[in-house]
């Protein structure tokens, strides 16, 4: 069973990622590198990562995370975190990042949140 | 004692005993420690990244049978993670002929960690800040920052015969 799972619905014009599993160095990180990178040559720009399923980040993941928002940014999309656990808000708050990531813990209020 | 174990290409031997084990260490009398081993286990892991999950499986394995409840163990797995792919990839360039050693000894009122590469060695002074403003968006840069955070203590040490030796305690709670 690979470390993390992606899978990929369309709501309206935002491309929602259901994730689960582990996002840590090696294959969860790739896995996520990968997706976004799909995600862009298709065009997909603005994107909401489903974290629920995501028991377990670590640097890496983390690192990983920034990596895409600051890619999609550049492409001029937009990157939007849901439903985090409560370790992965720990880890965003400890990392000053929490206030860099738009995060919704409400699918539609997310997905209203596009421009 | 040693009891090396093969699986595929992946070498990893494994030493663990039980019982008290005197030791000697000045940090321990600075914690506040017994100085008495209730048990340790010693991992010798590639330098591959798929020996950080091999490494935290072990360890985590080894908090469960010790007892250590689960928030202290999230931190800790966190720790040892970092710390296991630190040596593996900063310090022995994830050169295969390379060994990580992990050491773990739970004490009566703490937990040690030592985690040992065969690298040339790094200067941790040199490690910036990753919640400074300049660096939050970088990204790599946290494992050092998580480990600092999740244990009580985390040091560096230069080893004799070569590489580097991280040593990371966590202060348990006692009933």
């Amino acid at each position: 069973m690979a470390e993390l799972n992606i899978s990929e619905r369309q709501a309206g014009d935002v491309t929602v990622l259901d994730m689960s599993g582990k996002i840590t160095i090696g294959e969860g990180s790739v896995a996520l590198r990968t997706a976004v990178r799909r995600m862009l040559e298709e065009g997909k720009k603005s994107i909401l990562l489903n974290l629920a399923g995501v028991n377990y980040i670590d640097s890496s993941g983390i690192g990983e995370l920034v990596s895409s928002y600051t890619a999609i940014n550049k492409d001029g999309g937009q990157l939007k975190l849901l439903n985090l656990t409560q370790k992965l808000q720990d880890l965003l708050t400890i990392t000053k990042l929490l206030t860099v990531f738009d995060v919704y813990e409400s699918e539609s209020e997310a997905l209203s949140s596009y421009n | 004692m040693l009891n090396p174990r093969s699986s595929g290409s992946f070498r990893y031997s494994f030493v663990s005993t039980q019982g008290p084990h005197e030791t000697a260490s000045p940090m321990l009398s600075v914690l506040g420690m017994t100085g008495v081993t209730v048990e340790q286990t010693e991992l010798k892991l590639p330098s591959r990244l798929d020996a950080v999950a091999q490494g935290a499986n072990a360890v985590a394995e080894f908090l469960a049978r010790a007892g250590v409840g689960e928030e202290a163990a999230f931190g800790i797995d966190m720790a040892v993670r970092e710390g296991i792919a630190n040596a593996a990839i900063h310090g022995n360039k994830l050169d295969e002929e390379k060994i990580v050693t992990v050491t773990i000894k739970k004490f009566a009122d703490s937990l040690e960690i030592i985690v040992r590469d065969q690298g040339s060695g790094f200067d941790v002074e040199t490690v910036s800040d990753p919640t400074a403003e300049g660096n939050i968006m970088k990204t790599s840069g946290r494992g050092i920052f998580f480990m600092r955070n999740f244990m009580d203590e985390v040091s560096w040490s230069v080893l004799p015969e070569g590489g580097t030796a991280l040593r990371m305690i966590k202060k348990l709670e006692t009933s």
